[in-house]
């Protein structure tokens, strides 16, 4: 087996994405996903201390940051065969649900909802109305006509300033921003709360974790934090906890409702066909059987045809990726020599690869993890997603779409931090019988293969290491936003964001907010370069999506 | 001063006391390692900006962490940062602009203030092959850093990316990447860490708006208020180590006491921060507090010479 080189998918697409679209009749014909960076992080853990690959590739990206780490030290504990205590598992699942906390708050606040919401419009909106649209629909803890005034006053005076700043020339005013001046200075109210807030939430990973981003606590066997299980230390975890899930029951999830119902058209735009989650939560030592999220693949959009989905199914295409041509490969077989050379649509496009299940180009994500957790009847999503479609009035086949995704992300961050003050009391019924094992003792083989499976909150995560003379003979691994936003495969068939952009609608192509809904929508996190052709014109509009 | 009661009357309806804001002033002047006569002063920095700096931050080969760690501030918030102190006219994950939009920002933004922005630059430069394996809008990092950084004031260069290549440079460093002042022969600030506390980009800029100078630096272009000396020296578990008490094993009943990690293979004694005293996310914690070896993040070329992270050196 040659060296094999992956990029470093998702802290390319952190940085820079390319995507392009081909626009005819006012609607997206075709479009080409192309990630723009190359770090190397697979050939630069070649030859290092298998320990050790958790702390690099936890550097893939400071958004997702603890994720690659869990995938990573799971896979080598695969590997290396040992099983982690209770308390460990219990850790890095609240560890793990912090992150999701987090993420999809920062997400929606922060990174989507500038694409629905117009904050030039909230400085027309009056106070007291927004104060009583406000009350109507959430339990939000601050409000009334005077928090509203002192928000829409601190806009103005930021905007009389003249230095816009990070709300400078963007697409204020385009038709199709929606909202009410009220619903936008709510919104925009609660923009500027959740941006307080996650530096909070944040802080659930330091009490575990030393720090965040980029927590310090796992090790191959377990956890270090021993000395954190103390009740003065829960019990500040168990209140951070419940300060982020009140927000997001009574402010995230009554905001995503009020500005969906908005935008119901966007119920049938956007969609994908096939969708795979890996599952995450390990609620025991059995996997999959125990996880919380449950794994599965469901195929054409067939809910009733979810089928437990495996790890083995997965291959990688490089036809129209930035490597030398091959055949498509497993992870584990995968051999990977870059070959950079010129954009060509047509051609090669793409520092990713495409991922492929079973030859299935598919989603992953809160939507695929929300449906398989739906189709297999899952309790706590089933309730929320049927009481969402109904408040909606919308029906389940609206799910399909980038509406859909967008409430799916909001809705597995309730159940999943709702199912955390559970794994709390675990923790605390452990500490309290005397059980503080944090850490599973363990020695490294000569030789090992193993591999790691997460959900995290972008998507379904492995990671797959091969052990040599206690080396790192190889390793891989394929991310959530290869799988969303990787090229076309060898039989052409496009990937998931590519596929989600056919037939989006454009009102105006020097200001294409409509694809930015999509692509935002997977929640990429990244600034990308965005190309749209207009075959009338032949012109070459560059948009980065930020 | 007008200005400050405004100021103040605004921090308490967010439910910041006066008393609560002069404490965390004093604390960042303490991490500046200035005198408490400067604690009125940092606290006028932040309550009556005469014109809120331009800042323009770039984004190259790196994670995004340095980012997110710069949203992790608390006492400024960020929003305070970003609405009243600072004025952040580019920077790719917060700005709303996209595309085009984006690009004439950034353009506009270096025209207008050429000379006197602040630029932080968060990310390594890739060198080989003329910079082509980081592009931005069709343009390498390399393009980008020769045409922003020398029109700046000063250059903050954010993060052991930005600062010394960080982890694409280490070996064998495929895609040729380097720290940002050796990309384009520059004298940098480098705020070091993986990513680094808030706090010591914070206390930097401050010290910038208060004295109108850059605060003074080691021969690593370190501030070194915040990274003049060693972890091990200010490390709670330093007793521990003079005693000749190890943890030998993660899990330990050594480990459940809080031993010292260096047989475990923490590199405090090698590198220079302020982990220890700053800690992390509002003093929650820091990795050592958290049972966890150092890394030695804030030192160059850390991912090949700290490693194996496991063994001690």
């Amino acid at each position: 087996m040659g060296n094999k080189i992956m990029i470093d998918p998702i802290t390319r697409i952190e940085g820079h994405l390319r995507i392009e679209v081909e626009v005819e009749g006012g609607k997206v014909k075709d479009a080409w996903s192309s990630g723009q960076m190359f770090r190397g992080i697979e050939l630069i853990l070649q030859g290092r201390d298998p320990r050790d690959a958790h702390h690099f590739v936890q550097r893939s990206c400071g958004v997702c940051t603890y994720t690659h780490a869990l995938s990573s030290v799971r896979a080598v504990e695969d590997a290396v065969k040992v099983t982690i205590p209770k308390n460990a598992r219990i850790i890095r699942n609240l560890l793990h649900g912090a992150q999701f906390q987090h993420d999809h708050l920062v997400h929606f606040y922060h990174l989507h909802a500038l694409d629905w919401v117009d904050i030039v419009s909230a400085l027309k909106a009056d106070p007291a109305k927004t104060a009583a649209l406000s009350d109507n629909l959430s339990n939000a803890s601050v409000g009334g006509a005077v928090y509203f005034k002192g928000v829409q006053q601190r806009l103005q005076t930021f905007v009389d300033s003249g230095q816009l700043g990070p709300f400078a020339n963007a697409y204020w005013g385009h038709p199709e921003y929606k909202l009410p001046p009220e619903a936008n200075l709510m919104a925009a109210a609660h923009y500027i709360e959740a941006l307080k807030l996650q530096a909070r939430t944040a802080r659930l990973h330091a009490i575990f974790g030393g720090k965040n981003p980029h927590p310090q606590s796992l090790v191959v066997g377990g956890v270090t934090c021993v000395k954190d299980l103390s009740p003065d230390r829960i019990a500040e975890f168990l209140y951070l906890w419940k300060e982020s899930q009140d927000f997001i029951n009574n402010v995230y999830i009554p905001d995503l409702l009020a500005v969906a119902s908005f935008y119901k058209d966007w119920g049938a735009i956007g969609g994908t066909t096939n969708f795979l989650a890996w599952g995450d939560f390990p609620t025991t030592e059995k996997e999959p059987d125990s996880l919380f999220m449950p794994r599965g693949v469901i195929l054409k959009r067939d809910l009733a045809g979810v089928a437990m989905s495996q790890q083995e199914k997965v291959t990688e295409h490089v036809k129209h990726a930035w490597y030398e041509d091959g055949k498509a490969k497993h992870p584990f077989e995968g051999e990977t020599k870059p070959k950079h050379g010129d954009y060509l649509t047509g051609g090669k496009y793409s520092w990713f690869k495409a991922p492929r299940y079973d030859g299935a180009s598919c989603e992953v994500g809160p939507l695929a993890r929300v449906l398989v957790a739906y189709a297999k009847g899952h309790a706590g999503v089933k309730a929320l997603v049927d009481g969402t479609l109904k408040k909606l009035d919308i029906p389940v086949t609206a799910l399909f779409s980038t509406l859909g995704r967008t409430a799916a992300r909001g809705l597995e961050t309730v159940a999943i931090g709702n199912a955390m003050e559970g794994w709390i009391g675990e923790l605390i019924e452990n500490v309290k019988n005397g059980d503080t094992k944090t850490y599973q003792s363990w020695t490294m083989p000569d030789k090992g293969m193993g591999y790691g499976l997460n959900d995290v909150p972008r998507g379904a995560l492995g990671h797959w290491i091969q052990i040599e003379n206690k080396k790192i003979q190889n390793y891989q691994y394929v991310v959530p936003s290869t799988w969303n936003f990787g090229p076309k495969c060898e039989k052409g068939i496009r990937g998931p964001v590519e596929e989600a952009l056919i037939g989006t609608p454009i009102a105006d192509p020097k200001r294409p907010i409509e694809v930015l809904r999509t692509v935002h929508s997977f929640d990429p996190c990244i600034a990308c370069g965005v190309h749209i052709i207009d075959p009338d014109s032949n012109q070459v509009y560059k948009i980065r999506v930020t | 001063m007008e200005n400050e009661k405004a100021f103040f009357d605004k921090l308490e309806q967010k439910g910041v006391s006066r008393r609560d804001f002069m404490k965390y002033c004093t604390f960042l002047t303490a991490t500046m390692g200035l005198s408490s006569s400067f604690v009125p002063k940092v606290a006028e920095v932040f309550a009556a900006p005469k014109q809120r700096p331009p800042v323009i931050w770039m984004h190259f080969g790196e994670c995004t962490g340095c980012s997110e760690a710069f949203l992790r501030s608390q006492y400024p918030y960020v929003d305070d940062l970003v609405l009243e102190l600072l004025s952040v006219e580019y920077h790719e994950t917060i700005m709303a602009a996209a595309g085009e939009q984006a690009e004439e920002q950034l353009h506009e933004a270096i025209k207008k203030h050429e000379g006197k922005f602040i630029c932080v630059v968060e990310g390594a430069v890739a060198t080989k092959f003329d910079g082509a394996y980081g592009k931005v809008g069709g343009k390498t990092f390399l393009q980008l850093a020769k045409e922003v950084c020398p029109k700046a004031a000063a250059v903050i260069a954010i993060g052991a990316c930005a600062n010394f290549g960080g982890i694409q440079a280490a070996a064998p460093n495929p895609g040729g990447y380097v720290g940002v002042g050796e990309a384009i022969g520059i004298k940098t600030v480098n705020i070091a860490g993986c990513p680094p506390n808030p706090i010591n980009f914070v206390g930097t800029v401050v010290n910038y708006l208060l004295l109108g100078k850059l605060p003074a630096l080691d021969s690593l272009g370190r501030p070194l208020f915040a990274y003049g000396k060693t972890i091990h020296d200010q490390c709670q578990r330093r007793s521990h180590f003079e005693n000749n008490e190890f943890v030998l094993e993660f899990g330990s009943k050594e480990a459940e006491m809080g031993y010292c990690l260096y047989k475990m293979g923490c590199k405090g004694p090698d590198t220079y921060n302020n982990c220890p005293t700053a800690k992390f996310n509002d003093g929650t914690s820091w990795p050592v507090q958290a049972g966890h070896p150092c890394l030695g993040c804030s030192e160059p070329a850390f991912w090949d010479k700290m490693t194996p992270f496991y063994e001690p050196t």
